[in-house]
């Protein structure tokens, strides 16, 4: 990979500069969300914007759009200054944003999606659809991509549904490609073809602009890094010349030393308490049947690619779907998980995979959704709520994970996305509870907030908890569980202990059919 | 180490607490329905001589009171993120009921606890269908709008129901603690809706269910049972509006209450309630319905002719929420 990127490199210091930003800042209220950004882009450069949530990755991708105006400052396309009312001056300056929600018609397919808006219509006003699809069976030959054009985009795959986006940047001749955290939904082989797209889309002279998470990628495809923190540019780099740890240094603004918390001793097998037993669990008639054991004081990781069904199982356990067939026992009795209310009469916890949309009330206070079911504990017997009594809970559970906010009264949607993961979090800490099942708990935060987030479910653990943890992430789950569950197409196919958990193995089990094993 | 939380909300300085306290009731719902009834009423002040006269005032209090007990429930149902398009019928078909249980013999005390009960029953079937079966509220409660009218039209062959003992019309038309009744049962309606949404548990999650219901639901709330809930506090309301107005005309009319739907959804959103569910406030429900009562008084008193008239309220009503929504957009 190295050898690619130098080459890129010396390609790179010959082409010219066709995005140009210049001290771009941008004021919300009373904070600075961008100081002074500079920016510039090659033709033919895939350049990374790194920085934890909050930095002003997205305020200055909004700017990029037309979507916000800077407060000062110069966006320079090809030499000429440019100022953008709206994200179609943007597209007639040449750049196109591919954003993390698509923003793709599910019931039309891709050849629709492509000219939405744009359509080409023949002499009499109709549509000219032989025309239209061949354009964009075109673009995809071009790149290479298979997609079928005549079925609806919300059938794809999400990496295709990617790849219609792209094709609707490139249709619109857009020479300069911005890609929000473009693999979050995608498996790695999904994203190894799409950073074999963006490799293609340098080579024809497309500039990129590469926002992610993910440093791995980024050493990968990009050919330098710029570095924002608290909207601040803290950095250009090289990719050839820079560490990730280097990286993260500049990030965060401190050099972290170790991310995960140190595991506890393995416990003999005999001496485990079993909190949760799954005796049998198949989601339909056809699914496959699965079993597993959840020891108290032990992290269970799910691991697998993304859509090998871990989420699934998890909510058809907790009752939140339904499921063909169940028999779970709870600390050692047979139980009945009808509903969510069931799993929390007994105990059980999730903190959805999808914080915004499952786990949290966004028009609700960081009080009102930590206590949303806890509010029983507030009132004498019956439904009455003890404000009093509620609020201060609250603090103090606020202060227990650690969280930062103005008070308990601030509206959720105004938190970071490491902070709103500990109220979704804190929502099951101050209960009976003592088996939580934590879906995806670091997507999408920043890298100071997981390393709390680690810590916190360690200091569970420790305390008698016992946690299921589904997570893409590998090196999560390597550096975070005990013992890992390993799903394939719905069914578990393995379930590795200490000390055989590492990448390779969990990798393997999860890519690997068991037939060919 | 981690960049801090913007919160533009809050308040900085001295007596932040105080301010946070203000904050959180004023500039929510409630602030700019406050104003629009400030300014509707000057506005009725200036037109008419009459319009303060506490007759006129206890006046349009009375008109006020079906509305706003009818869009009490409402407010529970939009807050859950729902609608209830079956009150008007619902209205009307306890309203019959109870009139014609009464004069067909049954005892009045009995005639009445049997008309809220249908109303009762009509919204738990609503709150059946739309909690269980997860359909859509809209479609649901359109049904039953048309199966409550029919029901009420075939139990009284289509003529209005007279002849009701003398002292029914106290509901309607007479007394308590000074209070005329109508204005008595809203007051009371609205301050058991408050307490429910305010300081129970039960409120809290109707809140939430229309904030994400998604996550009101893993996070163990046994979501459908409030759902359910919700419509069968709006079927009782709807059923008490019916008790008070046929009280009122002293005859039961199966025609009654038709469009109602209308009103009491127009005066939940005019009170700040999000259409959409999650946000608002039922004391905005009850400015939204008085805004509706003083246009509508201001509008006759003013001789304004009753097809214009619609065209005004109609214009307000959009000028209100439009406000509302640019508000909302901008904080």
């Amino acid at each position: 990979m190295v050898p690619l990127i130098k080459t890129g490199f010396v390609q790179k210091q010959m082409m010219k500069t066709v995005l140009k930003l210049e001290g771009i800042s941008k004021k919300f209220g009373m904070v600075n969300a961008l100081s002074a950004i500079d920016l510039a882009v090659a033709a033919g450069e895939i350049h990374a914007l790194l920085g934890e949530n909050g930095a002003g990755k997205s305020t200055l991708m909004k700017i990029l759009s037309g979507i916000y105006r800077p407060d000062l400052g110069r966006i320079v396309i090809d030499g000429a200054e440019r100022s953008f009312d709206g994200y179609n001056d943007a597209i007639a300056a040449g750049i196109a944003i591919i954003f993390q929600e698509f923003n793709l018609i599910p019931y039309l397919n891709a050849v629709e999606n492509i000219f939405l808006g744009r359509e080409i219509t023949n002499a009499a006003g109709l549509l000219s659809k032989t025309t239209m699809k061949r354009k964009v069976q075109e673009i995809f030959d071009k790149l290479d991509i298979e997609i079928d054009l005549e079925i609806e985009v919300g059938q794809l795959t999400s990496a295709q549904q990617q790849f219609v986006e792209i094709g609707k940047a490139l249709q619109l001749d857009a020479h300069i490609l911005i890609l929000d955290e473009p693999t979050a939904t995608l498996t790695p082989n999904e994203a190894e073809h799409l950073f074999n797209i963006m490799r293609d889309l340098r080579r024809r002279g497309v500039a990129m602009i590469f926002i992610s998470h993910h440093l791995e990628e980024i050493f990968q495809v990009c050919d330098r890094i710029t570095v924002l923190r608290d909207g601040v540019n803290v950095g250009v780099a090289e990719t050839a010349s820079i560490t990730q740890e280097q990286l993260v240094e500049m990030m965060v603004g401190r050099k972290l030393e170790n991310n995960f918390p140190a595991k506890p001793e393995p416990v003999a097998p005999h001496t485990r308490q079993i909190a949760l037993e799954v005796e049998a669990i198949q989601i339909t008639r056809h699914s496959p049947r699965n079993s597993f054991i959840l020891h108290t004081g032990e992290i269970l990781g799910f691991a697998g690619l993304v859509g090998s069904g871990r989420t699934e199982l998890a909510l058809s356990v907790i009752g939140a779907n339904p499921s063909y067939l169940k028999r779970v026992k709870v600390n050692g009795v047979p139980a009945r998980l009808r509903d969510t209310g069931d799993a929390l009469a007994l105990g059980i916890g999730l903190l959805p995979e999808s914080r915004k949309t499952e786990g949290l009330i966004l028009d609700f206070s960081v009080k009102d959704n930590m206590s949303i079911n806890n509010l029983r504990k507030y009132s004498g017997s019956g439904h009455w709520i003890n404000r009093k009594h509620e609020l201060q809970a609250s603090n103090e559970i606020i202060r227990k994970v650690g969280m930062k906010t103005p008070d308990a009264l601030t509206r959720v949607a105004n938190l970071s996305g490491g902070n709103q993961q500990k109220v979704v979090i804190a929502r099951w800490l101050n209960h009976h509870c003592k088996i939580l099942i934590f879906d995806e708990p670091t997507r999408g935060i920043d890298v100071g907030a997981k390393a709390e987030i680690y810590q916190l479910m360690r200091e569970l653990t420790a305390g008698g908890y016992a946690i299921i943890m589904i997570s893409s992430e590998l090196p999560e789950i390597v550096g975070m569980c005990d013992r890992v569950a390993i799903f394939r197409q719905g069914a578990i196919v393995k379930i590795l202990e200490q000390p055989l958990i590492n990448a390779n193995e969990v990798m393997h089990h999860a890519t690997t059919s068991p037939e060919s094993v | 180490m981690q960049p801090q939380v913007q919160n533009l909300y809050r308040p900085k300085g001295r007596g932040g607490q105080f301010r946070i306290a203000v904050a959180r009731w004023l500039p929510g719902p409630v602030l700019f329905p406050s104003i629009g009834l400030a300014v509707v009423c000057l506005a009725m002040v200036a037109a008419s001589d009459t319009f303060l006269s506490v007759d006129n005032l206890v006046n349009v209090g009375r008109q006020v009171s079906i509305n706003a007990i009818i869009a009490a429930g409402m407010t529970c149902v939009i807050l859950s993120g729902g609608i209830d398009l079956s009150v008007g019928s619902v209205m009307a078909l306890s309203g019959t009921l109870v009139a014609g249980l009464m004069a067909a013999g049954v005892p009045p005390p009995l005639a009445i606890v049997l008309g809220l009960a249908a109303g009762l029953l009509c919204g738990v079937a609503n709150g059946f269908f739309v909690a269980y079966s997860n359909m859509p509220p809209i479609i649901v409660t359109l049904a039953t709008m048309g199966i409550a009218r029919g029901l009420a039209l075939i139990y009284t062959g289509g003529y209005p129901i007279d002849g009701l003992p003398d002292w029914f019309e106290f509901f309607g038309r007479g007394h308590v603690l000074g209070l005329q009744t109508p204005i008595a049962v809203m007051l009371l309606v609205f301050a058991m809706v408050y307490v429910l949404l305010d300081r129970t548990a039960i409120g809290r999650y109707i809140y939430a269910i229309g904030g994400n219901e998604q996550a009101t639901r893993l996070s163990g709330i046994r979501v459908s049972r409030y759902k359910l809930l919700v419509y069968a506090i709006s079927g009782f309301t709807a059923s008490i509006a019916g008790l008070v107005l046929t009280s009122r005309l002293m005859s039961g009319q199966p025609n009654a209450g038709v469009s109602f739907e209308l009103d009491a959804i127009a005066a939940v959103v005019m009170g700040g309630t999000a259409i959409t569910g999650g946000r608002g406030s039922i004391i905005g429900t009850l400015i939204g319905a008085l805004m509706l009562g003083v246009l509508n008084n201001g509008l006759n008193m003013m001789g304004v002719s009753p097809y214009l008239q619609n065209v005004v309220k109609g214009v307000i009503i959009l000028l209100a929420i439009y406000i509302s929504r640019e508000r909302s957009r901008i904080a």
